[in-house]
């Protein structure tokens, strides 16, 4: 099977969906002759033109509020945004409007876009370039929230948004671009709300979102070392959230980790953890890990930077301490 | 009064029943709110009769509006029928959107009204992004957005008449200049001329009567076919009055306007007062079969409500239905 960049997966996803359907256009900043600053749209406006390639000025609650009307009337506006943290400017839109449409309608108005954004820090980027926001739409009813892992994933589950008829967040995490993974050459959809287990085990399970799965397949080498034998799950969508496949696997080792980019406090890891608690408690054998990002804001300086963020290290040093019936927080 | 324009006796009829329509809605919902039978609140309409009118009358079926949180007027003039605006303002499952929206969500696709919206300033991507459709279809179809002049102080409005000017997108962007942003005068939010921001980005822009139906609807069927032609996109401010006060709730608000202005706008500036005496003086019309015709409205919007308060409230299981369209 050919290896293919996340960058060129995005890419083909975008392209195979626009000469599918004509009524699916991409619209954000630098989108066009640009290919945005990460050069992953680069080539579509060549094939499709600047009527579906449209560059917007610098003013994103403008031009997500032009794809909630354009989505309301019929089209399927796929909408970048260039980089996670300005979620904050187009909050209005996505959260007022674009959520709720469907449902204060009583179901006339359909709202089919895509919101294409990314995560992860460790990209010296500083605090308003670094964040991993997709716990603050994930809380929103309305929005659906996909977390690709990888270039497989990344085509997939895009794929799969741009053919949903709700409006879909779907996180790319901006270190993976470059990032090589098996993609085929055929169609293939990922459906939402299906986790992957990427390796079965029976002592501990490693839940890893996005870029942190990449994290817990490390941890896991390294507690293989230890002849530790390690599930590795990765929900791939956030909204829907395959439980099913996660209460079994928790029922399965008894101990989970749960390792996010996202903030901790109030995040993604506390929403899984706590569904694990309250619906395998008896299976467990030990308290469920939560693993977020440091809550502070993303610092500059590297040696600063490379501590807030959860590291294959401290997963494997984690999963140790709840096999070995240790307490990881003094009582 | 505007001359005649290119219409007829019919439609100047159908203008001053639309109007009567919006004002008998609006007494109707006022007086469920002052008798304690409707949930919430409400935003009345009444006084701005004649720019939604003045426009709706302007367009077809198939053209497209975005409204505001004082939405009854648009939603009547767009199309909308009585019971199934009344059910919504009760909260009953007959409703336009099925009880789930209430007065400031009231969505009427069937007839173009893609919504109103009770953020203000909030549906204004959404009828720029309605013209953007229109443009990479080709489709026909204009859009109108309405808000008030309080909507002028959010800059998502700059932004999106940045690029539908940039784009030529066939929008009119139609200002209800009422005076008062809530509960605070115009002229201490908004600095400098309303019309003077639209046309910094190159926009036409104009100001109207409001109170005029058929001068708004004269400016608006020219500017409406421009729009089509593609030579959009338009901005209009429309000066008007509220007659009730930001909301039902908003009763003693002397403190911000008097009742003498008030009165003042009611006796000689009321749209469907001036619009009646015009019917009659050109002998379109009689007094005797103008008051026929309230009588006859006033009548269809009691039953209307008599009907939803009899209707049916939605089944408790519709609470966690529509959040997600689910098709496969």
């Amino acid at each position: 099977m050919r290896s293919i960049t996340l960058s060129q997966a995005v890419n083909e996803a975008i392209a195979e969906e626009m000469r599918r359907d004509s009524s699916v256009f991409l619209i954000g900043e630098d989108v066009a002759e640009a290919g945005t600053p990460f050069k992953i749209t680069s080539g579509l406006v060549e094939e499709f033109g600047t009527q579906r390639v449209i560059d917007t000025p610098i003013s994103e609650p403008g031009f997500m509020g032009l794809a909630v009307g354009a989505a309301i009337t019929g089209s399927r506006p796929i909408v970048d945004i260039m980089f996670g943290d300005f979620l904050f400017l187009i909050m209005d839109q996505l959260c007022n409007q674009a959520a709720k449409a469907h449902y204060m309608s009583g179901g006339k108005l359909n709202v089919p876009l895509v919101v294409r954004t990314n995560l992860g820090a460790t990209r010296r980027s500083a605090a308003q370039h670094s964040q991993s926001l997709h716990a603050l739409v994930s809380h929103i009813p309305g929005l659906k929230v996909a977390m690709p892992s990888s270039a497989y994933e990344a085509k997939g589950l895009l794929k799969t948004a741009i053919r949903d008829d709700n409006p879909v967040v779907i996180f790319e995490d901006k270190l993976m671009y470059q990032d090589k993974a098996d993609v085929p050459e055929d169609e293939y959809l990922i459906p939402f709300g299906e986790a992957a287990v990427l390796q079965e085990g029976n002592q501990v399970t490693l839940i890893g979102t996005s870029s942190m799965r990449q994290v817990c397949e490390d941890a896991a080498l390294i507690l293989e070392d230890e002849e530790i034998s390690v599930e590795i799950i990765d929900p791939r969508t956030l909204v829907p959230l395959d439980e099913k496949t996660i209460l079994n696997s928790a029922k399965k080792t008894g101990r989970v980790v749960v390792v996010d980019e996202g903030h901790q406090n109030f995040g993604v890891t506390a929403e899984i953890a706590s569904r694990i608690s309250e619906k395998a408690f008896y299976y467990l054998d030990a308290p469920v890990i939560r693993m977020g990002a440091m809550d502070v804001p993303v610092p500059f300086s590297p040696v600063l930077e490379d501590l807030t963020v959860p590291t294959a290290e401290k997963v494997a040093s984690n999963a140790r301490k709840i096999i070995a019936g240790e307490l990881l927080h003094e009582l | 009064m505007a001359k005649k324009i290119n219409t007829n006796s019919e439609s100047y009829l159908k203008m001053y029943s639309q109007m009567v329509k919006i004002r008998s809605f609006e007494d109707q919902a006022n007086q469920l709110y002052l008798d304690a039978k409707m949930p919430g609140l409400t935003h009345m309409y009444s006084g701005e009769e004649a720019v939604a009118v003045g426009i709706c009358e302007a367009l077809t079926v198939k053209d497209k509006i975005t409204s505001t949180h004082r939405g009854h007027g648009h939603c009547v003039a767009k199309g909308a029928g009585l019971k199934q605006m009344f059910c919504e303002l009760l909260g009953k499952e007959e409703g336009y959107c099925r009880g789930k929206g209430g007065s400031m969500h009231i969505a009427d696709q069937s007839n173009g009204n893609l919504g109103a919206n009770a953020i203000v300033g909030g549906s204004m991507g959404i009828a720029t992004g309605s013209a953007l459709r229109a443009k990479l279809n080709g489709d026909e179809d204009v859009t109108v957005c309405f808000f008030g002049d309080g909507a002028t102080a959010q800059g998502i409005l700059y932004e999106v008449m940045n690029m539908a000017a940039l784009w030529s997108l066939p929008v009119i962007y139609a200002c209800e200049n009422n005076g008062y942003s809530e509960y605070t005068a115009t002229d201490e939010i908004a600095a400098g001329d309303i019309l003077d921001r639209a046309r910094a980005f190159g926009i036409e822009a104009h100001k109207v009567d409001g109170q005029d139906v058929l001068a708004v609807n004269k400016l608006a069927t020219d500017l409406v076919a421009r729009a089509r032609k593609g030579e959009g996109p338009f901005f209009i401010e429309l000066i008007t009055y509220r007659y009730h006060g930001h909301h039902v709730g908003d009763i003693n608000r002397t403190y911000y306007r008097s009742k003498e202005e008030e009165e003042n706008w009611k006796k000689n500036k009321d749209p469907i007062k001036i619009l009646g005496d015009w019917l009659v003086s050109e002998k379109i019309s009689s007094e005797e079969e103008l008051q026929t015709m309230r009588d006859d409205i006033a009548a269809e919007a009691n039953d209307a409500v008599q009907y939803a308060l009899k209707a049916n409230y939605p089944n408790p299981n519709e609470v966690d239905m529509h959040v997600y369209l689910e098709t496969s």
